[in-house]
């Protein structure tokens, strides 16, 4: 009844709208139409000066209201970089922004058609495209150079010391591995896929997985200060590894390794005292679609300190010993053909 | 209809004015032939124009739906069970057919709506018009690109009503996810259909830009050198050759798509375990179709943006009083967006995993692009500047234009910096991006051309009141939609979410979607008005009682009232000048006409 009420409601202000329309274009026949346009035109030169100032005010009002829901501080190194940069970006285009909209509003009210007024024949001038060509170019190279330094170092190598966990993406929810106490993660096949027991297809003839841990609640812990490189893959489709609050995404693409590497800086419990959110948790959100639960796949990160790690590392079981009882020899799967598919080897795709 | 043929073209290329009084000698044709399999260059516009006009109400009312669950997700409303049935069952919008919408709300306004409604209309009605043509070169082949969109049209509209929904793997659909039924409901019949579609689409493209530069080329009428041409003409013309020379390489991806979907082919698929299954494939690569799919997409944008810049030049020209400043830099910058953007890409893909060096070149041809749209932009500025302007309602929507062109143009900036794209990607900011770019400020071209040419297309006008009512709705509205997306973009909202309540980082934007919800849905009301305008103004407009209402001093004010097939009775007017000669012509009039020889000692611009 109140879907009906609303659609009579809108048929209702079609028709005066578009009566007062009909209506106001008789009345220019009717009054001249060389006096009615010329007060039209005042009118629409008055109500884009008003847009205007309107505008501006909206765009402080809208900045105000959500700055505040904005994220926390960056919580990683190349976050903070980050930051910085989209700074220099913002208030680059935020000149150029204020500059150009302004005087695309002042012109118009300004050179408004009058009967004194006649337009002043000017074509064209080389110096003013040059000025106008120059300086988006300098300032674009600036920004390039800004932006390539800092995509160097986001991109460039993990260092030595940086933590390995892999974070496969499956619909609908995050698989992470660590690599267990050698630090090495062993070798995968996507045929050895079975979700009873062996969710990432571990090859179990390898035997780096033996002390491999799989978690897969979609919950990855993270020593704070401590550089970590991911390993990213995808089970079925392309999903992709969001981390705003460590300013990174990467694609997890079937068949293909995908790596990124960040250093934590701030632990959760601190970046709950920092926004005040005692719920506060690092997110990973899954920013590519990736079918009906795209917007539920959430995961989550626990970054914490180097004793904290260990203290719940320590309560880890292996995937090797919660997937296989006592009774499975380690050498089940060694009957299948030898397959090619080695994450730690592809890391290096370049 | 073989007389349609003969005063077609083939006779006005030779420049031979003479023998071409064909216009008083029409025989009254059939009304299919007239209206329907029309090879009349000027109804095929139209044609053109309705269907996208169709199309984008229906697209627009799929965002409608779509912004209601995200600016409402906990609650229901029933007349979306009117609408979709099944699929909102409760009057709760199902998570598959949201994707559903979302994709296809996409498809529509990208492909259907602002490729063909607006290129398939402005080129058609312009280019043979503003150039001193009959017609088309081949208005056999236009007739028939119509009608390969219009089949296209048909194969998209019947898969939103196959019972596992139209295709859901978002507008661009990537495979793994498209090209796996187990992996969505949208990637079964739906996305077949899709591919036709699509496919169907590609050819109906081809044939009209192949048209659009022969044309272009060849048949320019005595004296309208290539630099004579309006910027309309130019823009129109790179819009084809972007066309034709990038809508091939999709074609190649969807084919490919195809054979994975259906002949066991594994160009896209490589190791994967779905649906409690490994598959066979192995060894393609999810990317390629990225590769393929972007060196159209980006084009694509162009495609988009190109013809609204023309027109706006056009608009603001005209309605300034004033010729446009910089007509050859404004060329120049025209071909620098051209080249250029088969030489992008590759930024919709900074975090697929790509090679960061080939990222680090992507950006710098990116960011270069920068340099010729700012070129356009200050000269757009400079052709206001000293004008006389009148605020007709065409000349209100290209001052929109370019207010929406610096706003979306500026964030690309960030976006085309794989520094910052890292985090931006695939979040809210670039939904803001695009839509107030290539959404809204191609949208206003598009409007300021539709209210501009309607004179020329019906000989009537539009209502003027209905037409400053839509458009400041339609301006207001479209800041108000996109500018706090920005904000959500920078916190890192991901696009294409169906819900965000159960997210710690999100929820906070709750109200805000609200209240973009509710602008949305305004602004679509407010199209219909433009819609009613539109429709109604085509039988009860004010007529059109002089030749050059607006005072144009091109080609198609030329032409009689009530533009017969051949455009001109008798000779095809021959052109003497450039078309921006916006000064006194010694009779009180403000401009001078193409078709005016330059006067004793006069300087030709």
């Amino acid at each position: 009844m109140s879907g009906l009420l609303t659609i009579a409601l809108i048929i209702l202000v079609f028709v005066i709208i578009y009566q007062i329309a009909k209506a106001s274009e008789y009345a220019t026949i009717l009054r001249g139409e060389e006096k009615i346009n010329a007060r039209v035109n005042r009118t629409m030169a008055w109500l884009l000066v008003v847009f205007f100032f309107l505008g501006l005010y909206g765009i402080w009002l809208c900045h105000d209201a959500l700055m505040d829901k904005m994220l926390p501080v960056s919580a990683s190194n190349h976050g903070v970089e980050y930051d910085n940069m989209l700074l220099v970006t913002l208030i680059v285009t935020g000149i150029v922004f204020f500059l150009t909209q302004t005087i695309l509003f002042w012109f118009a009210f300004r050179y408004q058609s009058t009967e004194k007024r006649s337009s002043f024949f000017y074509a064209h001038n080389n110096k003013l495209e040059l000025i106008w060509t120059t300086i988006p170019a300098i300032a674009m190279a600036c920004l390039v150079a800004v932006g390539l330094r800092n995509w160097g170092r986001m991109t460039g190598a993990a260092p030595s010391n940086a933590a390995v966990v892999e974070v496969v993406g499956k619909q609908f929810n995050w698989i992470i591995r660590y690599p267990g106490k050698d630090g090495v993660l062993g070798k995968k096949d996507f045929r050895k896929i079975n979700d009873a027991n062996n969710v990432l297809g571990l090859d179990w003839t390898d035997k780096d997985n033996l002390d491999d841990i799989v978690a897969q609640n979609g919950e990855l812990h993270l020593v704070v200060n401590k550089p970590v490189s991911l390993v990213i893959g995808s089970r079925d489709v392309i999903h992709d590894v969001g981390l705003a609050h460590f300013r990174m995404k990467m694609d997890a693409v079937p068949g293909i390794t995908t790596t990124m590497w960040f250093t934590p800086t701030i632990t959760t419990a601190k970046m709950k005292e920092i926004t005040g959110n005692k719920d506060f948790v690092y997110e990973i959100s899954c920013d590519q679609m990736c079918g009906k639960g795209h917007y539920s796949m959430r995961g989550t990160i626990i970054v914490e300190t180097q004793a904290e790690f260990d203290a719940w590392m320590a309560k880890q079981q292996t995937y090797y010993a919660s997937a296989n009882p006592p009774a499975a020899t380690p050498a089940e799967g060694a009957a299948q053909p030898e397959q090619k598919t080695d994450s730690v080897k592809a890391i290096t795709m370049k | 209809m073989s007389d349609v043929i003969i005063q077609g073209p083939n006779v006005a290329h030779t420049h031979d004015a003479h023998a071409d009084h064909h216009g008083h000698e029409h025989h009254e044709q059939h009304f299919i032939t007239k209206y329907i399999f029309s090879q009349d260059h000027k109804i095929i516009a139209k044609q053109f124009l309705i269907t996208g006009i169709i199309w984008a109400v229906i697209g627009a009312l799929m965002s409608v739906f779509f912004r209601l669950q995200l600016g409402f997700p906990d609650q229901t409303f029933p007349i979306m069970e009117t609408f979709l049935g099944e699929w909102a069952k409760g009057g709760k919008l199902n998570p598959e057919f949201y994707y559903a919408l979302v994709t296809m709300h996409g498809t529509i306004l990208v492909f259907f709506v602002l490729t063909a409604g607006l290129s398939g209309t402005f080129a058609n009605l312009l280019i043979p018009l503003q150039i001193g043509a009959r017609d088309m070169a081949s208005p056999f082949m236009n007739m028939l690109s119509y009608w390969f969109f219009f089949v296209a049209s048909v194969f998209m509209f019947v898969s939103l009503f196959v019972q596992t929904g139209p295709a859901s793997g978002g507008w661009t659909t990537y495979p793994p996810l498209s090209a796996l039924k187990e992996a969505s409901l949208g990637s079964g019949i739906g996305m077949d259909l899709w591919l036709i579609s699509m496919a169907l689409f590609v050819v109906s493209s081809l044939l009209g830009g192949l048209n659009y530069i022969s044309t272009i080329l060849n048949m320019r009428t005595k004296g309208m050198t290539m630099t004579r041409m309006p910027l309309t003409i130019w823009a129109l013309f790179f819009t084809a050759v972007l066309g034709v020379l990038s809508f091939p390489v999709l074609l190649s991806g969807f084919v490919l798509l195809i054979f994975d979907r259906n002949f066991g082919t594994s160009f896209y698929l490589s190791e994967i375990f779905i649906g409690g299954k490994a598959l066979p494939h192995v060894g393609g690569s999810a990317i390629l179709y990225q590769h393929l799919f972007w060196f159209l997409g980006h084009p694509e944008v162009y495609i988009i943006m190109l013809p609204g810049m023309g027109m706006a030049s056009e608009v603001l020209s005209n309605h300034s009083r004033k010729p446009i400043f910089g007509y050859t830099a404004m060329i120049i910058s025209l071909i620098g967006i051209t080249v250029l953007a088969f030489l992008v890409w590759a930024h919709h893909m900074f975090v697929t995993g790509m090679s960061p060096f080939l990222g680090s070149v992507f950006v710098l041809l990116t960011l270069l692009i920068a340099v010729p749209s700012a070129v356009k932009v200050f000269n757009w500025l400079t052709t206001i500047w000293r004008g006389n302007i009148r605020f007709t309602v065409p000349m209100m929507f290209a001052l929109g234009f370019v207010s929406l062109f610096i706003s979306g143009g500026l964030t690309g900036i960030f976006l085309g910096n794989s520094a910052l794209d890292i985090h931006l990607h695939d979040t809210y900011f670039v939904i803001a991006h695009f839509h107030i770019v290539m959404g809204v400020s191609a949208f206003f071209g598009m409007f300021a051309g539709i209210y501009h040419w309607f004179p020329k297309m019906f000989g009537r006008f539009m209502n003027n009141t209905l037409g400053y009512i839509h458009f400041f709705l339609t301006f207001a509205g479209a800041y108000l939609i996109f500018w706090p997306m920005h904000y959500e973009g920078i916190a890192g909202m991901p696009r294409r979410y169906y819900d965000y309540s159960a997210w710690e980082s999100f929820k906070q934007f709750n109200d805000l979607n609200a209240f973009i919800s509710i602008a949305a849905i305004l602004v679509f009301f407010a199209q219909l008005l433009f819609v009613v305008n539109f429709f109604v103004s085509i039988f009860r407009g004010r007529k059109m009682t002089t030749k050059n209402p607006w005072g144009s001093p091109t080609l198609e004010w030329t032409t009689p009232i009530k533009t017969g097939h051949g455009n001109w009775e008798g000779d095809i007017p021959e052109v003497h000048r450039w078309p921006y000669d916006y000064k006194d012509d010694g009779n009180g009039n403000d401009f001078i006409p193409q078709t005016v020889p330059l006067k004793p000692g006069e300087e030709a611009h």
